[in-house]
């Protein structure tokens, strides 16, 4: 891992040194875009290197930010400026393959050339191999298709399920904030979507989400004060209050609702049914 | 005068009045009765009064014999002293004026188990508003007084003692050493105890309620001129392998070091008579472990430390028929506690929380009395205190956490404390009165205030803090008689107390236990108010010189609004004593009982505790060996190994059977 933060410190620092008489105006000198980010994988084709990054250096099942740049091979420059039309993440199962909930990407503020998107991996299989990412993208008005196969690794604790409702629909529900937990209060927010098709998982809006946070270690203790969670227009996910009284293994149990108040999926807690069908986990 | 305010300002000793010192001997009397202070002499520096029955014995053995105090038990180790029928909350424990707060969320480390008898001098007991004087509290004041140094030339002494008790296999030994100069003043002493399992009446072993402990203190005095001292004493108590058979949890270490610098003035013929300033320091460490218990739920840990810093500086006056004293003080205390819960399931993190989130409390306070002799047998008492006290969470996960509950609270919170009493005090002929009224308040403790999930095995219900309790209000009235003709000695103790804002914790069911087995979760809550009477009398009469025959009588009475019954109210309880003393031996036969307990809180996880009544014998041999005396005490306790328990006993755990004891002591001059 460290090597690599030399050999782009080095490699920065050389063109640096000749940016002077360069008139690239896609050249990048900085290598701050990357700081606090770690390298996951490469996709290239014969121009260009992608590059992509999180902040572990691993992809996860669940949901993921994700980070790039695109290099150009021949100068081992970053573009500032690349229009990216469109992505798509696949897994190859035997007899089919699906696709997962994701964003398009987009160029991250404040950054030269780094481009932002999400993504929820809904599935893997145990030695992380099946998903390949494929990135259909232009630079000065050239189109460009990069692919390959990335590791996507299975999370220890369930941070994304996969439902059907009793509406018949069938859904995905990830978890994406607290990333990190704390003892307290947290912000909770997750992302809802409903499988169109194989490859499209539009995001669901104005439903609610009951929240009731157990310990099964402990008795199945709960904590006061949680809230359910609630859409937000403008983040398009849903946010709630979720209290946790100390660190350990939490099963974030939840119901889910329609716009109606009718319920789609999962149970109450009480004493003879200890957790709800559709929860969440959490260990910190 | 700048030499003397340099002295305060770097200097800490021991204080404690100077009674032993033949000049004082008149102001002694007069302050005696003027006081509602009860006095327990302990220690072996008074051994040679052949007071006590053991030598060796605990300070939780001598507190239990004050009729104002009775101790709850957890164990056979660090008993909870309660004045008034008030816990720990209530009253102020101190060690010479020197604030100190015990480290354990689950009150098994009072502050008396961080002492031991020999550190002592004496125990000062003053009840109520009278408890002022050292701190803002509402049932009273416990003071220990550590010994003074002796500035008599006499060179040095030493005394050693041995003790064993077949009841628990009980050890103790202890090594006193004693240099007394002209100018220079130094002492040593360390105990040490080692008890195994105590086994109740009938032969029945109460497993884990063995104990082992050492206590070592080193006290030295300098006297800089004839009316300035310096004094500097350390105490390190270290307590280990602690079994509390009432609770689910033991204790792997208890450790304290408490140390104080003091300047001490005094003078017959200025105004001031008397001014004493001190700094002082103490920490605590104390580890809950349940390694030693074979089925447990979960396994944990639960560590906690308490660290305190202060200092005051008291001055007494006398402005004709008034005697003054006047105190300003000040500390600065940080409890923190936390909890680690290991999971059954190996392959999961260990659950953790703050149970005492850093609280910092900075209290500074002034403390004024008037003790005005307006005439020849009758004189009034004023006193007052003000305190400003403020908490502070000084640790951000602990605050997160209590904001759970509160999430609109703040780190901090800041109180005003005020304090007012006034005696009346008329002594005629034979006869003795007081009558005093006061008014206290106190602020919540820090587990009333911050505790977070502390299980309390009494009621087994998890305890949340409130930060928002409002202070504890208290209006007293208390009246003691006496009668003494040198025969026949009476003495009759009457308080009553009604306090608003009385903090309990209150079933919330809304909320989920953390333990596991617990009923549920209360929250510190106030009653509107509460009443609490106790009373006591006490009678002793001389036969003759040497034969004497004392009973006491005591009966305690608590209820809340709502006509809820408190917790830990004491029943009937009665004693008596025949005594037998000469210069060379001493006998008594003690009967100690308690009436059936007919007013008991269910609600607070109380049933009702049996009347019982137990019978001891002590004896004692005094000799002189060459120039040197030798103490022989021993004796039964327990005599016909009645199978009982107090009301004090936390979760009824049965009380010691029959135990023979033998103390040693060895004095040489």
């Amino acid at each position: 891992m460290k090597s690599k933060y030399i050999f782009l410190f080095i490699m920065s620092a050389l063109f640096a040194a000749c940016s002077s008489d360069n008139n690239d105006d896609d050249y990048t000198p900085t290598p701050n875009d990357v700081e606090n980010l770690t390298l996951v994988s490469e996709i290239s084709n014969d121009n260009h290197t992608i590059e992509i990054y999180t902040k572990t250096g691993m992809l996860y099942t669940g949901h993921n930010n994700i980070s790039l740049r695109v290099k150009n091979n021949a100068t081992n420059a970053y573009f500032s400026h690349v229009t990216f039309d469109s992505w798509m993440p696949v897994m190859q199962m035997t007899e089919m393959s699906h696709a997962c909930p994701k964003t398009d990407i987009s160029k991250i503020e404040n950054t030269n050339a780094l481009y932002g998107m999400q993504a929820v991996f809904q599935m893997t299989n145990p030695d992380a191999s099946g998903w390949s990412f494929t990135f259909n993208y232009t630079i000065n008005n050239e189109a460009y298709t990069a692919q390959n196969t990335v590791e996507i690794w299975q999370n220890d604790h369930q941070n994304v399920t996969t439902f059907m409702g009793s509406d018949g629909s069938k859904y995905i529900l990830a978890l994406i904030q607290p990333e990190n937990p704390k003892i307290g209060i947290n912000n909770m927010v997750v992302g809802l979507y409903t499988m169109e098709s194989m490859m499209s998982f539009p995001k669901v809006a104005n439903y609610s989400l009951t929240l009731d946070p157990r310990m099964p270690g402990m008795g199945n203790h709960s904590s006061p004060n949680n809230t359910a969670l609630t859409y937000n227009t403008s983040t398009t996910l849903y946010n709630g209050d979720l209290s946790l009284t100390m660190t350990g293994y939490w099963k974030l149990n939840l119901k889910l609702l329609d716009s109606e108040g009718t319920i789609l999926k999962g149970e109450d807690v009480t004493d003879t049914n200890e957790a709800s069908s559709l929860y969440l986990e959490i260990e910190f | 005068m700048k030499s003397l305010l340099a002295c305060i300002v770097f200097c800490f000793c021991l204080s404690s009045y100077a009674q032993n010192i033949p000049t004082n001997t008149k102001e002694t009397d007069t302050t005696e009765i003027t006081h509602l202070s009860e006095v327990v002499v302990i220690g072996r520096h008074k051994l040679n009064n052949y007071k006590q029955e053991k030598a060796l014995s605990s300070i939780d053995d001598y507190l239990e014999k004050s009729s104002k105090v009775s101790m709850i038990k957890r164990g056979n180790y660090a008993w909870e002293p309660t004045i008034n029928n008030m816990t720990s909350e209530r009253i102020s424990v101190t060690i010479d004026g020197m604030q100190i707060f015990g480290a354990c969320t689950d009150k098994m480390d009072p502050v008396t188990s961080y002492v031991d008898v020999s550190n002592l001098e004496k125990v000062t007991i003053s009840s109520g508003q009278q408890g002022s004087q050292q701190a803002n509290s509402i049932g009273g004041n416990i003071n220990m007084q550590l010994p003074t140094p002796k500035y008599y030339n006499t060179g040095l002494k030493s005394s050693i003692d041995l003790g064993y008790e077949t009841n628990g296999n009980y050890k103790s030994s202890g090594l006193d050493l004693e240099y007394s100069g002209n100018k220079l003043f130094l002492a040593f002493d360390g105990i040490y105890r080692d008890s195994d399992n105590y086994k109740a009446g009938n032969d029945q072993e109460i497993n884990y309620s063995q104990f082992n402990k050492y206590n070592l203190s080193f006290l030295a005095g300098y006297k800089l001129s004839e009316k300035h001292s310096l004094e500097g004493q350390l105490i390190y108590d270290r307590a280990t392998d602690v079994g509390y058979p009432a609770l689910p949890m033991d204790v792997s270490l208890a450790e304290a070091t408490i140390a104080s610098i003091t300047h001490k003035y005094q003078s017959d013929t200025t105004l001031i008579r008397k001014w004493e300033s001190k700094l002082y320091l103490n920490t605590i460490t104390h580890i809950m472990d349940d390694s030693q218990r074979p089925d447990v739920p979960i396994r944990m840990d639960m560590p906690g430390w308490s660290d305190t810093y202060g200092g005051f500086s008291k001055a007494e006056f006398t402005l004709g028929a008034h005697q003054l004293q006047a105190s300003l003080n000040a500390h600065y205390n940080k409890s923190l506690a936390e909890m680690t819960m290991y999971p059954n399931d190996p392959n999961q993190n260990a659950m953790f929380m703050f149970t005492w989130p850093d609280v910092r409390t900075l209290y500074s306070g002034f403390f004024l009395k008037d003790s005005w002799r307006f005439k020849k047998q009758q004189r009034l008492e004023f006193g007052v205190r003000i305190g400003y006290h403020n908490n502070k969470i000084g640790n951000t996960t602990g605050l997160e956490s209590l904001q759970i509950f509160y999430p609109n609270m703040s780190d901090s919170k800041s109180r005003l404390l005020k304090s007012f009493s006034i005696n009346y005090v008329l002594k005629h002929k034979a006869l003795t009165h007081n009558f005093g009224i006061g008014y206290g308040e106190r602020a919540p403790s820090v587990s009333e205030g911050y505790g977070f999930f502390l299980f309390n095995s009494f009621d087994n219900y998890d305890y949340i803090g409130n930060p928002y309790l409002n202070n504890e209000k208290s209006f007293e009235a208390s009246w003691t008689s006496g009668f003494s003709n040198g025969k026949l000695d009476v003495a009759l103790d009457v308080s009553f107390f009604h306090i608003k804002d009385y903090i309990i914790g209150e079933i919330d069911p809304t909320l989920s236990a953390m333990t596991i087995g617990a009923s549920g979760v209360r929250r510190y809550t106030a009653l509107s108010h509460a009443n609490m009477f106790n009373t006591a009398l006490e009678a002793t009469y001389k036969f003759s010189k040497t034969f004497s025959a004392n009973a006491a009588l005591g009966y305690n009475y608590g209820k809340g609004s709502g006509n809820k019954k408190l917790p830990l109210i004491a029943p009937l309880s009665y004693s008596a004593q025949l005594s037998y003393n000469t210069s060379k031996f001493s006998a008594a036969l003690q009967l100690n009982a308690h009436g059936k307990q007919h007013e008991y809180s269910k609600a607070f996880g109380e049933d009702q505790t049996p009347d019982y009544a137990v019978l001891n014998l002590n004896l004692g041999n005094y000799m002189t060996v060459k120039a040197n005396r030798l103490v022989l005490k021993y004796g039964v306790e327990n005599i016909f190994d009645t199978l009982y328990s107090t009301y004090a006993d936390w979760n009824n755990v049965p009380r010691p059977g029959r135990n023979f004891y033998a103390n040693v002591s060895y004095i040489m001059f």
